[in-house]
């Protein structure tokens, strides 16, 4: 069985079990008994046959026991959810963003990471959001899984109680890439992830900071690769690679021409993606992004850097 | 013998098959009204499309086999996966039972000459060859076909490129088909019932076929006025889902499940019916519980289409609705285990004869149980919660649609096939089949629901590496499913065909069509008899 990383994981599993196990009692029981009277009754061993219509007393029985049993199902699994919907007053908050085909999540102080980081035995707070059509933030090993629908807040939450390195999945069809639509939440003890915390900052572009190196965070953070490789690899659009000063041949309007990629297509591209679609990729739809001119500006060096 | 003997001049009734009308050849079959026609017009249509079907799910597990991108990109096999889903519920499950052996023993069992409406009975297979057309139009023209699964959540299905507008045309005109034929039947149970044959003398397929068409009736327009909102969000952005504009993404699952939850119970009625049916046949005594059974078809029905918010426990609709949705469903759990238990306790004390279709309702029962008892674990929310849209899921539904309605299917038609085309099957042939299935059934889905529990994401086209083992068994399973299925279709062809002929009753059953000449005479009854007695009354003499 999947081990359980979250204080969920038991609420989910026994819930689970509790069924299982009423499950496979009456499973074992009327599958036993039907092969019991088909050798039985066969016609070899049983001749003559007892029309019995019916019996109310049996129905009365086989309707209440069940009713009970499920009704104590419901409540298991109620309990489990009551507590999944309540959120600890002392939860610790993080963004998670969800948009074809990635995730970003941002801390409190502004802080943005493609993988997740949380302390072992804090509660916290995932605010879901979604870019672009529904995602679902799913944590196998935490038992928890929220819809990321545009234009609503989600919310989910949970407490780690193992440290190590977890599996997040998209679980809501998205498109060509849903399967790699993949991330992992690292759990760290409290105190590591205080110094770890403490290292981060929101600002992604620091005064006289490498530029470049500050772009390439931010084609991770913002999804872009999901997209656009950085190795010439074939992906649904054009490569990053080689792509700064290459004449280009795109459509604007419908129609075909011809042009050079420098700082102004690329900041066009990314806030009007429509406007200039490349030949080869027209049909492929990119939402704009809203950067800020430094954002574009550290993303134009970085792609200056991958020839 | 049963009460309801018939005139002996009705014997002598020549055969539907035989019978000259204004058309030969096969406009005798697509222009004809008969229903037995129609219903054989729906079995070989269903029949192709879930070869088809069957085929695409063959090629979904060759692809999973593996790691990456083997025989396919992710493209071809989100397009399979929507493609096998729309085929197999739209083309396949839901007119496959009620189409084809509703429309052929409705009339018969209840003393009828046939339906109500036989010009709207052959429309609505027309308007289902319309749909199948158009949704192979999806395939081949434009972008290819839709992408999105065959559940079509906004807003992907509206900004996908994919040809989802010829698509949801199709499931349109295919929801219209099914609407005319419940509507049909619904008419026919009210008006056409032999003298004599009251509610409580119907056979129990009946009574299905009864829970069966309300739903098709009161619930499929639903579906259809959603799916052409997704159209007019396609083409003139009307925004009533996009939430840009102030429409709600939600509101269309909720749209959505309102038909495709209860559409599950009209997958499975009619196999529940059909299970009714060979049980009291086979163990030659009456049904125990009879009006238990009967009315928890109504009860399936009634509840089931107050639990649609169970797909949406973790969509963002309110945690209220989630648990008052979650106390609902496990409602529908009663009538089922009341279905259950009545069929077993009419194997008590019984004269069981082991034939082919009663093997295939024991299996019935076996998948079932499964089915629905995972299903409980679906119902409970915190469980759904970690399983929801994972292989568990999948796992759980083919237990229940393919390992229980279409066992019942496969079952029903080497039970009533002898009196639909009159002539016998080979007996060993389906044995073996019918093993080949039960050991790939089980392998392919257990494996699933144990993937599931794992927390592998359905619609995947890749997998991670823990996953790897299970997948590799569950592909192992397909091989074995595909050749049991395969074997049974050419059994069943081979029957059809070149099978020894069928004696009127060759199962001793008691029902109405029981009664008549193999093949049928074109309106079945000469006189229209007389009902005096409950239907499956064996008496002990006949055993």
């Amino acid at each position: 069985m999947l081990s359980g990383a979250s204080s969920f994981a038991s609420l989910v599993d026994d819930a689970f079990f509790f069924i299982l196990i009423i499950s496979i009692i009456f499973f074992v029981g009327i599958v036993a008994t039907m092969l019991f009277f088909v050798v039985r009754y066969h016609h070899t061993r049983n001749k003559k046959v007892a029309n019995i219509e019916g019996n109310l007393t049996l129905e009365i029985v086989w309707t209440v026991i069940p009713t009970l049993l499920v009704m104590g199902m419901f409540y298991y699994g109620f309990i489990g959810y009551d507590t999944m919907r309540n959120v600890p007053d002392d939860a610790m908050e993080i963004t998670v963003t969800g948009r074809k085909w990635s995730w970003t999540f941002t801390y409190e102080n502004g802080f943005q990471a493609t993988t997740l980081t949380v302390p072992k035995g804090r509660a916290v707070k995932a605010n879901i959001e979604s870019e672009d059509v529904i995602h679902s933030f799913y944590i196998p090993a935490f038992r928890v899984k929220q819809d990321a629908v545009p234009g609503r807040d989600t919310y989910l939450w949970f407490r780690a109680t193992e440290t190590g390195t977890f599996d997040i999945l998209c679980t809501e069809f998205c498109g060509d890439r849903h399967a790699y639509m993949l991330s992992t939440v690292e759990v760290m003890s409290e105190s590591d992830y205080n110094t770890w915390y403490a290292g981060t900052s929101g600002e992604q572009i620091t005064e006289g900071g490498d530029l470049s190196a500050a772009g390439e965070k931010l084609v991770t953070l913002k999804g872009c690769i999901a997209c656009h490789s950085i190795d010439g690899s074939p992906r649904i659009s054009p490569s990053f690679k080689g792509l700064y000063g290459k004449m280009e041949t795109v459509y604007t309007d419908g129609k075909e021409r011809q042009v050079l990629i420098d700082d102004a297509y690329i900041a066009k591209s990314i806030k009007e993606p429509a406007a200039d679609k490349v030949k080869g990729f027209e049909n492929i739809p990119m939402p704009p992004q809203p950067l800020s001119d430094d954002e574009i500006k550290a993303i134009t060096e970085y792609l200056k850097s991958i020839k | 013998m049963p009460s309801h003997t018939l005139d002996d001049t009705v014997q002598n009734g020549e055969s539907y098959l035989d019978v000259k009308g204004r058309y030969t050849g096969v406009f005798g079959w697509i222009f004809s009204v008969d229903h037995k026609r129609i219903g054989l017009l729906y079995l070989g249509s269903v029949f192709v499309f879930f070869t088809v079907g069957i085929l695409l799910g063959l090629f979904m597990r060759l692809e999973q086999m593996t790691m990456g991108e083997t025989l396919m990109t992710a493209t071809t096999y989100n397009r399979l996966f929507t493609l096998h889903g729309v085929i197999m519920i739209f083309l396949f499950i839901i007119p496959g039972t009620a189409g084809t052996l509703g429309n052929f023993f409705l009339p018969i069992q209840i003393g009828a000459k046939d339906v109500f409406f036989p010009r709207l009975n052959l429309l609505s297979w027309w308007l289902y060859i319309a749909g199948a057309v158009m949704a192979l139009l999806a395939i081949f023209t434009g972008d290819g076909m839709a992408d999105t699964g065959w559940t079509f959540y906004v807003p992907y299905s509206t900004q996908t490129g994919t040809n989802v507008t010829l698509a949801l045309t199709a499931a349109f005109i295919l929801g219209f088909s099914s609407i005319l034929t419940g509507l049909n039947f619904v008419a026919t149970i009210h008006r056409m019932r032999a003298p004599g044959m009251n509610f409580h003398r119907m056979p129990l397929f009946v009574w299905s076929l009864y829970a069966t068409a309300w739903i098709q009736v009161l619930a499929t327009p639903v579906v259809g006025i959603t799916l052409v909102l997704v159209i007019l969000e396609r083409t003139l952005g009307i925004g009533i889902f996009n939430p840009a504009m102030g429409g709600d993404p939600i509101l269309y699952q909720h749209l959505f499940w309102i038909y495709s939850h209860p559409a599950v119970y009209l997958m499975v009625l009619p196999g529940m019916g059909v299970i009714s049916e060979i049980i009291p046949t086979f163990c030659r005594r009456t049904i125990f519980g009879y009006k238990a059974i009967a009315w928890s078809s109504v009860g399936i029905a009634a509840v089931g289409t107050l639990v649609w918010g169970h797909h949406m426990y973790v969509s963002g609709q309110s945690s209220t609705a989630s648990i008052v949705f979650s106390f609902l469903t496990f409602f529908v759990a009663i009538p089922t285990a009341i279905k259950v238990f009545n069929w077993v306790a009419t194997m008590y004390k019984a004269s069981i004869r082991v034939e082919v279709p009663f093997l295939y309702a024991l299996a019935f029962l076996f998948h079932f149980l499964i089915g629905g008892l995972t299903g409980l674990m679906m119902a409970a929310i915190s469980v759904d919660v970690h399983v929801h849209d994972t292989y568990f899921v999948v796992g759980h539904f083919h237990y229940t649609m393919f390992g229980g309605s279409v066992f019942a299917l496969f079952g029903a038609l080497y039970y009533w096939g002898p009196k639909m085309w009159g002539r016998m099957y080979h007996n060993k042939t389906a044995i073996v089949a019918l093993v080949l299935q039960l050991i790939g059934f089980n392998t392919l889905y257990m494996t699933m629901m144990y993937l599931g529990y794992q927390g592998m994401p359905r619609r995947y086209f890749d997998h991670l590496p823990q996953f790897h083992d299970a997948h590799l068994v569950a592909t192992f399973g397909s091989w074995f499913l595909v050749s049991g299925l395969l074997l049974m279709i050419g059994t069943l062809l081979y029957s059809v065909f070149r099978g020894e002929k069928a004696p009127a009753n060759p199962w001793g059953g008691t029902t109405l069509e029981w009664q008549i000449p193999t093949p049928p005479p074109l309106e079945n009854f000469d006189e229209i008899p007389t009902i005096t007695d409950e239907p499956y009354a064996h008496k002990e003499e006949a055993v």
